[in-house]
């Protein structure tokens, strides 16, 4: 055996902490649950307002979609590059996977600015009410995401150490599952809504 | 000796989990596939709505096998599975919160008595 107990008990620590992380991000799992079973519920109290229907702009939203699967594919590049040790591909990636993240959330923010303007915000109905609160919940796990990739971008201009490396592989845990809850978003919210 | 190899190959595999290049093109290109397949299935109202509700409630527990494979790499696991573990008690308590309180506000609806219902809000509407 060629490696070190030194490198072993390193890599134990590791994997002990990205078990924990996923212990997190399956209680978060959870939290999402509950909303969607909010949502699930109110779906139909409108309360004489506007259903999902009437809302929902399918080609806008499939846009956003594939925005933020497209950012959850760079940031497995990114982790690629941190396997390598490339520094420069690292960066690269996690701009990419920020600009694709970033244009998904402002695509959010504007979905939903319009519909507050036209009166349609959370106030309006019991259906609208957990349809802000769910996608909004999203949407703020993405600008928490957001904060934490630029925090980690600086680091790594820095170098890249192992205790920046086990962040950067909890953060890709992070930013994957951010994409795994859309697709029910999309799914329940967006494509059975209009269905 | 076949615990030695057991461990080696234990300790070997943390380093291994973070996937390689194949594992996320085909892990992206499956998602794209099965996201635009809803999409096309709730654009072109071909099907009955309960038949598209079945197969894009199907296609998106798919997307989540495939991302869950592909970009968070649940198969490369090391035993004993806790990871799995955890997953699959999360599914639990989803399903019981989720289909229990569906089940539970559709019995309720079902027992509202709807006569007085309209009573309740024509005496509001008159207030």
């Amino acid at each position: 055996m060629s490696e070190s107990t030194a490198v072993i008990e390193r890599r134990e620590h590791d994997a002990k902490t990205a078990f924990g992380f996923w212990m997190y991000i399956m209680t978060d799992c959870v939290l999402f649950a509950t909303l969607f079973a909010v949502f699930a519920v109110l779906r139909n109290n409108t309360f004489g307002g506007p259903s999902g229907r009437e809302l929902f702009d399918m080609p806008y939203v499939l846009g956003e979609t594939l925005f933020l699967l497209t950012s959850s594919f760079t940031c497995g590049l990114a982790m690629l590059a941190v396997q390598r040790k490339d520094r420069p591909k690292v960066l690269f990636w996690l701009a990419v996977t920020f600009l694709f993240g970033t244009a998904f959330l402002v695509l959010e923010l504007t979905e939903f600015r319009h519909l507050v303007i036209e009166g349609n915000g959370w106030r309006r109905s019991g259906f609208l009410s957990s349809y802000f609160t769910l996608v909004g919940t999203h949407g703020f796990h993405i600008i928490v995401g957001l904060l934490w990739m630029g925090v980690l971008m600086v680091k790594v201009r820095a170098g890249l150490t192992g205790a920046l490396v086990r962040r950067l592989t909890l953060f890709s845990l992070f930013w994957h599952f951010l994409d795994v809850v859309w697709i029910f978003i999309f799914t329940i919210v967006y494509a059975i809504g209009v269905a | 000796m076949t615990e030695q190899i057991e461990n080696t190959r234990s300790r070997k595999l943390p380093s291994d989990a973070t996937g390689s290049p194949t594992k996320y093109v085909t892990g992206f290109m499956l998602s794209v596939v099965l996201t635009v397949i809803t999409y096309l299935l709730v654009t072109h109202h071909s099907f009955s709505r309960e038949t598209i509700i079945v197969a894009i409630m199907g296609l998106a527990f798919l997307q989540f096998i495939v991302q869950l494979f592909f970009f968070l790499h649940l198969g490369s696991d090391t035993r004993p599975r806790w990871k799995l573990y955890v997953l699959l008690f999360m599914l639990l308590i989803v399903g019981i919160i989720v289909i229990g309180s569906l089940w539970i506000m559709n019995h309720l609806n079902y027992h509202m008595d709807m006569e007085h219902v309209h009573e309740y809000l024509n005496a509001q509407d008159n207030l």
